[in-house]
Formats: C-alpha cells, structure tokens, sequence
C-alpha cells in the first residue's frame, strides 16, 4: 500500500474536495492500484533526460499591450449563481468574532 | 430523400450550390432523423433546433447571393465542449449546467465563417475524461452499430451522430484517443491534428499539452474539408503555431508509391482482438498493394506510454479544474457555512466519479514530497517517448497501427475497473504524448460486424500525409459499405 485513507483525505482537502467515507474507501483502493502501475517507470533510467512539458517547443508568446473591447460588467457576471449588483456574491471568507 | 445520408459533404455541397436542395430542407432532414433514432442512441445532450434553422436559412441566402463558403449550409453536430456564444456549454458535467457562454471559441467561429450549420451539442465523457461515454451527468451514449455497447469516448457522441447519420460530420477533441478510439468503434474517419495546429482558444481544458481539436467525418476527402475550415494560426491561442497550412484536398488522389511505413512491433501485443489482428494483416497488405513498403520499426518507450499518460493528463486537469469553485458560472449548491466551505460542497457534488478521481491522481502526483517521484519521472520519460517517434520518421513517411485493442466493449463492462477502462487507450496516447497527427480509418469488420479502425500517424505537421495514405488506404481498401441497422 503506498497511501493509506489519511493521505486521500488529505489529497482531497488539497482539491478542494469534500468525499463520503465510501468514496474514500474507493479511491484509496483504486488509487493505490493506478499508483503501483505508475511505479513501472522507476524501472527506467532517466538521468540526464531534459523533461518535455510541451511536444511541440513553445516559446513565451509576448504581445503588446493595447486596449481593445472586452466584455462588459453585465456579460462578466451573468453566469454568476449568486450576485449582488455588478458583484459575485460569495459567503462569508474572513471568520467573524461573535 | 433517403438517400441523403449517404452522401459526403462535398457532394451535398454541390447540390446546395446547384439548388437541388436548400439548406434549410438538409437541416431539417437531420433534425427529423436525430427525432427519430436519437431517442435510442443518445448521441445529443441538446438539440439546437430554432439556431440551426436561423443559421441554415442564413446559409441559403448566402448561396443565392453567389456565397462559396466550405462548410456553407453543412449541418455538424458539436462536441459540448467549445464555447459557443448564447448556447449552454455544460462539458458533459453537473458542474457547467446553465453556463451560458459570452463568447465563440476560435473553432466555433471558424465554422461560422464557413456558414455551418449547428444541429447540437454532442454527449461526451465528463470534462472528456473517459473512453466509453458512460461518465457523462447527462447519461450514456450507444453505439449505433450494436445499442449494448458503449461507442467509444470520451467523443463518443460526435462519433456515433457521424455513424448514425444524424449529422453529416461533426467536432471532437482528442487528449489521449478521444477523437480516434470513437471513431474506430463506430466505424468513421477522426483525426488529431498536430499539437498546435488547431486553436484551442474557447475549449474547454483538460490537459492543456495533450488537448486537440479535429473531425469526424463520413470519409476522408471529408476529413480535409474539414481541416481547411478549422487549421491554422490564432494569436488569441499561445500555443498556437504560425506555420502556413496547405489545402488539405490536394492530398487526396497523390497515392504513396515508394513510401515506406513503419509497422511497429511493439504495437502488435498479445490481447489484441484476433479479427483486429487479421484486419491489421490486411491493412498491411493494401499498403503494399498501393506500392508502398511496410517496415519493421521499434518504438521501445510504447511500454511506459500509458503511465506517463495517466501521470501528466491528471496533473494537468488538477490544476485546469480547480477553477470550478462555484464562484463564476455554473452549479452552487445551497447552505454552505463559508467559502472553503462552498468550495467544497460545490466541487463534490459538481463532478462525477471518474473526474474526481482524476482530481485525486493529479493533485497527488504534485503534491510536496511526490512531484519528483511522478510528474518530473513522468515529464522525462515523455521526452524518451518523443524521441522514439522522431528517430521512427527517420526510417519510415507514416506509421501504421490498429486504433484500439479491442472493438466496442459492453455498456458498463469496464466501469468498476479504472485502469482497465485506460487500456482502452493504449494505441493512441503516445501521439499526444509526441505531439504528433494521427488518423483513424475504417479497415474493416469483426465477425460479429462490430467495425474495426486503423490508425496512421505522422511527423509533426504532416496531415497532409495523413490524409495522402488515409485516402489511397479507403480507396484501395475497399472496404464494405455497411450502415447500421436502426
């Protein structure tokens, strides 16, 4: 077993994901089957290879900056679930005293 | 008016041209199609009835008006994945459902350029991670050729509407065979263009080094139409490459006498379907037919590629899904206590079991203390994985391949099981990992008349050869033309 249901707990946490006991039983399970596959690359040498993030050599893209129509307030905010005025509307962020 | 559905679009765009049928009498022959069999096959989230027939209408004022443009009047099906301004966009996922984007993606706006058609957004895996379309919030796609089964994914809804004739060609992405697995078990072309070659601007992200845009399609001629409409260059797109894209139609008739093509024997494992394996025989001997020779060549990393995959892809999609907070667009459900909070309940509930699980893989493959021992070990690998197909090319023009190891599989046959649903994807990932086009064509059928794909690729920005053998394969070939039975 390489992650025990702590370290999924902690993984989810870490996305931002709220999961059942069921689905942490699960994922512990699977994840550590998709993970022992995985390990089939330690079996290769790679010291010295650069790593590849891009297949095809992608250089930082530069523009110049000028100012050309965008979206408007309205069109920024229509898929908001929740919003007040021309503002997305979220729940408290900061704990308040009581 | 039957006998609509078997033409390409290059024929019907002749008779809209000489107004032998209008483009609004086309739409409406698919709308009452997909009314008619789609309620089995599912290969529709949602049918964009009162905008096609705007566009159709548009598009016949365009042609009386002397207009030519490519795709003017074709009705398509679209992948839900493109933003497509004023027409919800939902990724297949609960996360999405309401987005109603303010904008047109790139491809999107292409297609219009070219008077296309938009009959409706097609079912896909959810956020395109699968290969079964069974992960989709809005229910599963058939495969048209046999209702038990799944018709390959994570675009399996483009490829069934294609095979089904519920549309004349549609719109797929690929990140790991996502375009050409569908497109192989349900008996059309697809094809992944270069990394690069198509913008991407507007697509939904999965695993932003892997994602690419292209076509399904009746035929291969089709496949070019296609791909003159929605290559090229888009300074709104960073990785998009400003490198001149030829008329792909121009490939059709050239033959490939004296190519050599790469067969590589890595690719010819045990598991492998024997009718895939004997269809795969064949394939080679129409090669050769066509006055080409077939090589042996090794792509020794093929082993690691599917690793690699299931490291990078997640990793990527961890970080391109974290912005779902229930903040900006979509799903929020009621009473959480604050943001984190929020978050949370958003997320878990927003994403299906399978994207999740890709969140999991992801988040834990960068996670501090793991980031070396996966994503870097990963990342090297994959330049390992590059390299195999760059010294390839230098023996070989094309390399041929089966598409998928196995025909369609069962409708829930390999939903429990992860890693055996990934496998499904075997053939098809190293392409994305290298960057390179590959072309999925029909070469045949298994005994049970599930049809079987075979799968070209080339060098970087080499569609043009793809489309060269391709078409000289479906033309020699001569496979059977066979429709499925609705």
């Amino acid at each position: 077993m390489k992650i025990d249901k702590g370290v999924v707990e902690y993984v989810a946490h870490l996305g931002r994901l709220a999961l059942e006991p069921n689905e942490v039983e699960l994922y512990t399970s699977q994840l550590n089957r998709i993970l022992e596959y995985m390990d089939s690359l330690n079996t290769l040498d790679t010291e010295g290879v650069e790593s590849t993030s891009h297949a095809v050599p992608v250089t930082c893209v530069l523009r110049e900056d000028l100012a050309k129509d965008s979206f408007s307030v309205e069109e920024s905010i229509l898929n908001a679930p929740e919003k007040i005025g021309s503002s997305f509307k979220v729940p408290p962020i900061i704990e308040v005293e009581e | 008016m039957e006998d609509i559905l078997e033409l390409t679009i290059a024929q019907i765009r002749e008779l809209l041209q000489k107004r032998k049928i209008s483009s609004v009498e086309l739409t409406n022959y698919f709308l009452e199609r997909i009314k008619r069999f789609d309620g089995d096959i599912s290969s529709y989230i949602k049918v964009t009835e009162e905008y096609a027939l705007k566009m159709a209408g548009d598009a016949d004022k365009k042609i009386a008006d002397g207009e030519n443009g490519q795709l003017l009047g074709i009705p398509l099906g679209i992948k839900d994945i493109y933003c497509t301004k004023g027409i919800e966009t939902t990724c297949a996922s609960r996360i999405l459902k309401g987005f109603i984007p303010p904008y047109d993606a790139t491809i999107i706006r292409r297609l219009k350029d070219e008077g296309y058609v938009h009959l409706g957004r097609l079912n896909m895996d959810e956020f395109a991670m699968g290969s079964s379309t069974e992960t989709s919030y809005f229910g599963i796609t058939r495969n048209p050729w046999d209702l038990e089964r799944i018709p390959g994914g994570s675009s399996g809804g483009s490829a069934a509407a294609v095979a089904a004739d519920e549309c004349i060609a549609s719109i797929g992405s690929d990140t790991g065979g996502s375009i050409r697995q569908p497109a192989a078990l349900c008996g059309v072309v697809g094809m992944k263009p270069t990394y690069g070659r198509v913008s991407r601007f507007g697509l939904i992200a999965f695993a932003s080094s892997l994602d690419q845009i292209g076509p399904f399609t009746k035929d291969v001629e089709d496949c070019a139409i296609m791909m003159n409409a929605i290559a090229g260059y888009d300074p709104r797109e960073s990785t998009s490459v400003p490198l001149n894209v030829p008329d792909y139609t121009e490939f059709i008739s050239r033959g490939i006498g004296g190519w050599k093509v790469g067969i590589p024997k890595e690719y010819f494992i045990e598991g492998i379907h024997p009718d895939i394996e004997k269809a795969m025989q064949r394939a080679i001997t129409t090669v050769e037919g066509l006055g080409a020779t077939c090589v042996e060549i090794s792509l020794p990393h093929t082993e690691y590629c599917l690793a690699v995959y299931y490291i990078i892809a997640p990793a990527e999609a961890s970080s391109n899904l974290a912005r779902y907070d229930g903040v900006k667009y979509g799903f929020r459900p009621q009473g959480s206590i604050d943001l984190l909070d929020m978050y949370k309940k958003t997320r878990s509930a927003g994403f299906g079991a399978e994207v999740k699980r890709r969140i999991m893989i992801g988040t834990y493959a960068l996670s501090s203390g793991y980031y070396d021992a996966y994503y870097k070990k990963a990342s090297q690998v994959r330049a390992l994985i590059k390299r195999d197909f760059t010294e390839a090319f230098t023996l070989c023009d094309a390399i041929l391949t089966p598409t998928s190891p196995t025909p369609a599989f069962k409708i829930g046959e390999k939903m429990d099981d992860p890693l055996q649903m990934y496998l499904s994807d075997i053939f098809t990932i190293s392409t994305n990992l290298a960057g390179i086009p590959g072309i999925s064509v029909p070469c045949g059928f298994t005994k049970d008349g599930l049809p079987i794909g075979a799968q070209f690729l080339a060098g970087h920005f080499e569609e043009g050869k793809l489309i060269q053998i391709a078409s000289a394969f479906e033309k020699y070939a001569n496979i059977e033309k066979r429709r499925p039975a609705l």
